[in-house]
């Protein structure tokens, strides 16, 4: 090695032109940079903070809140901090969760129009997905709240649909199913059906494989199970559940759920919205896999749903769930727009909080925590889905 | 057999009271093609029957379709045509373009717009094809605004814009050679606009003053572009093989994507102020700062999907030839990088539009703010589905364009591919 070094250059490198002196004397002035940035930001949260009168704790959550929340699970205005941005997590979830079942199920259903072979169909889904893709969501939830829930007609001159749904511009109303005592016996037959129906299910694998043969693995499952839980609710001597009918008394109907009109109009512009995002990625997932495939799958004789189920869905699905999980994760964000409309979410929650104590750093850092914390799980469970999924197969 | 194999010289072998019925076989083949296909197997009967009616759930569907589509369209068409209110819109339009942008300062607004009409029709010019469609489209809004009832100078200056930009259209075709002058004059113009529209101190127009439709463009154009640049320098960061950096970035990527926009804004509202007490920062370059930030992280894992598709060997390759880092990146990495993620970017440009409304909730008057205040005008009681259409129609013509000339860049792209 020395001899190839020419003539005078020393063996040894000086440590400034070093690399490996170099990378971490450069990480170490990065990093030192940024600890400064946030000193100085500290400094001055705490010099802005002595200039408001404020002190930086999380005492103020045990206060007594002392506003009312317009719904929700059940809460006083003399509860207290913690409990009010309790309700709000709780708002924020029951939107999301109901929210990414409907826009999943209007993705999928406008996502396979836009396949269709029918003209009109497909021109209709296109339509659907380009108009509500490209205006903002904000737009669309004050549109549904002042221009479509709000312009309901009173509550003596509801709308009635089948089934007892009455609409009107206080709300939703639904039918509510309220367990009865019958509801422990069905619980069992439901747990004796959940028993049987796993042992079909293994032993049709099982079959499956020494058969090598592919096939609908829950096909004894699944009817088994439906059998046992229906006999179960005709068997138990009251009903497990009967429902709750909405009742028109005096000036408001009584019993039942209540959607409220915030909720209504932020879950039905959250669904659409978000819907047409997913229509595009069902759409593209499954485009994606390519004709000769399917051509292929019937030509060895598989099925249409055969084909479906082992060549076109094992291919798409792995396309389709990063971008699902990313649009869910988008619409528990953008649920935050419920500010603009008054329903009393996360976000809005914590608004008044922060009005009110001033403690505007603590409530950022919690409203923050809570929307990590939501987004991990959610990434979590779909990537635990997309890999559960790969492994077992449809 | 015979007839068959001396066949050459003609009809000769077939037998003669059989020629004639051979000849005419002949001739009618030779008119084949001049023949027309039953009615039936093309033209609109045709397209019907395989468009919409080919199988009997098809038949189904298309019945569906056509009662629904009828309902839809009779009871939009009945509602917009005798019970919509449409004289909000002509009354409020300077507020929707505007916001409360003074009048006698309104000249700086279509100063603005005249440079943009110039650098626009030189453009077209120079490249034609997709430049040139937006252009003759710029040209057609101006000229209906100029036969539109405006008042006679508002007029003017609209039939003054199509002169401007037919002119420069004019003046730029085929100068193929000014093209790289022309792109800095776009990224000049940026700051330029800025100063127009801010003017100097007390004559000037305040940032508060701004706001309409110019309010939600200067914030997306902000934000894009400040947003990008950023974005890509995350992005690298994010790539880096220096732990710390990479570190630091994916923090910051992370945090950011976990959380609302309209929290973040609310942050930039709320915490600026307390973090940096000395500064004097305006609501408006507060909101371009939230929109900002939170953009660059999305445009960061953009970006960084394209730079993972980017073989190694390309990196490999570069050193090899002696580039170094910023070369290696700058020359070889990036264009291949956001040439293939020119989607997700538009994507994301689009998603920025649509998202500076929400600084209608911080109390901006934006597009959006300004039709919730002529809505909560006591004058035009009850029109919020006249206002909230005609605003969403806005944002949809600008979206609908951006993710048009983002197909057509990209089909452009796949052809200089093969």
């Amino acid at each position: 090695m020395k001899n190839n070094t020419p003539k005078g250059v020393s063996g040894k490198i000086p440590f400034w032109r070093d690399i490996r002196v170099l990378r971490v004397l450069f990480q170490v002035i990065f990093l030192l940079g940024v600890i400064l940035l946030l000193v100085i930001l500290y400094t001055n949260m705490l010099k802005g903070l002595r200039g408001l009168g404020l002190t930086l704790n999380l005492d103020f959550l045990q206060d007594e809140a002392g506003f009312d929340i317009s719904e929700g699970i059940p809460y006083e205005p003399s509860d207290v901090y913690l409990k009010a941005f309790w309700v709000g997590i709780l708002n924020t979830l029951k939107v999301s969760i109901i929210g990414i079942v409907c826009a999943t199920l209007l993705g999928l259903l406008f996502g396979i129009a836009r396949l269709s072979s029918n003209w009109l169909i497909r021109t209709i889904a296109t339509a659907y997905v380009e108009c509500f893709r490209n205006v903002p969501l904000l737009l669309q939830i004050l549109f549904w709240y002042t221009a479509v829930v709000g312009q309901l007609p009173r509550v003596r001159e509801s709308i009635a649909l089948f089934g007892g749904v009455f609409i009107n511009n206080r709300g939703i109303y639904l039918p509510s199913p309220e367990p009865t005592s019958g509801l422990k016996i069905w619980l069992g037959f439901l747990g004796a059906g959940f028993l049987l129906a796993v042992i079909l299910y293994v032993v049709r694998w099982r079959k499956l494989q020494q058969l090598d043969r592919p096939g609908f693995r829950a096909k004894w499952a699944l009817p088994a199970f439906l059998i046992v839980a229906l006999c179960g609710w005709f068997l138990t001597p009251d009903r497990p559940f009967t429902l709750d009918l909405p009742v028109l008394q005096g000036f408001n109907f009584k019993g039942g759920m209540r959607f409220s009109p915030e909720f209504s109009a932020l879950l039905i512009a959250l669904s659409v919205y978000t819907g047409a995002f997913i229509a595009e990625i069902v759409r593209s997932g499954i485009q994606s896999v390519v004709k000769g495939q399917r051509e292929a799958a019937r030509a060895v004789g598989l099925s249409e749903s055969q084909t479906l189920r082992l060549i076109v869905l094992p291919q798409s699905i792995p396309i389709i769930v990063p971008p699902l999980t990313s649009q869910y994760l988008n619409l528990t964000k953008n649920s935050s727009l419920a500010v603009a409309i008054g329903f009393p979410d996360l976000v809005s929650v914590g608004n008044t909080m922060m009005t009110q104590t001033g403690q505007s750093i603590p409530v950022f850092a919690m409203i923050m925590a809570s929307y990590l914390v939501m987004s991990l799980t959610t990434s979590a469970a779909m990537n635990w889905y997309n890999r559960w999924i790969n492994r077992v197969g449809f | 057999m015979v007839a068959c194999n001396n066949g050459a010289g003609g009809y000769k072998g077939i037998p003669f009271n059989r020629q004639k019925t051979v000849v005419n076989a002949l001739r009618i083949i030779k008119n084949m093609q001049e023949i027309k296909p039953p009615a039936h197997t093309t033209g609109s009967v045709r397209w019907l029957k395989d468009n919409l009616f080919n199988t009997w759930y098809n038949v189904l569907l298309s019945c569906l379709a056509l009662i629904f589509l009828f309902f839809a369209f009779k009871g939009l068409l009945t509602w917009a045509f005798t019970e919509a209110k449409w004289g909000v819109i002509p009354a409020n339009l300077q507020l929707f373009g505007v916001g409360a942008y003074p009048r006698e300062q309104i000249w700086r607004v279509w100063s603005v717009i005249y440079i943009l009409c110039v650098l626009v029709g030189l453009s077209a010019g120079m490249w034609g094809g997709l430049t040139l469609r937006f252009a003759l489209v710029l040209v057609g809004i101006c000229f209906i605004g100029g036969l539109s009832p405006f008042e006679l100078s508002t007029r003017g200056w609209f039939l003054g814009a199509v002169a401007t930009t037919v002119v420069s259209l004019f003046l730029g075709r085929g100068r193929t050679g000014l093209r790289p002058w022309i792109l800095g004059a776009w990224l000049l113009s940026f700051p330029l606009i800025m100063i127009v529209l801010r003017g100097f101190g007390e004559n000037g127009v305040l940032t508060s003053n701004w706001g309409g439709l110019l309010l939600t463009l200067i914030l997306a154009v902000v934000g894009i572009v400040v947003s990008f640049p950023l974005g890509v320098f995350l992005a690298l960061c994010r790539q880096s093989n220096l732990p710390a950096i990479r570190w630091v970035s994916t923090a910051y990527i992370e945090m950011v994507r976990g959380v609302p926009l309209i929290t973040i804004l609310f942050m930039g509202s709320i915490l600026i102020p307390i973090f940096m007490p000395g500064l004097d920062i305006n609501q408006v370059l507060r909101m371009m700062i939230g929109i900002t930030f939170f953009s660059a992280a999305y445009m960061a894992e953009n970006v960084r999907g394209g730079l993972q598709g980017i073989p190694r060997g390309q990196h490999e390759a570069a050193q090899a030839i002696g580039l170094n880092y910023a070369q290696t990146m700058l020359l070889i990495v990036l264009p291949q990088a956001l040439r293939s993620v020119i989607p997700a970017i538009v994507g994301q440009f689009i998603a920025l539009f649509k998202d500076t409304s929400l600084v209608a909730i911080i109390g901006l008057i934006d597009l959006l703010g300004v039709a919730r205040s002529v809505i909560a005008n006591p004058d035009w009681f009850g029109l919020q589905a006249e206002v909230y259409l005609f605003a969403a129609i806005i944002y949809f013509v600008f979206s609908y364009s951006m993710s048009y000339g983002s197909q057509e860049i990209e089909d452009a792209l796949r052809v200089g591919e093969i």
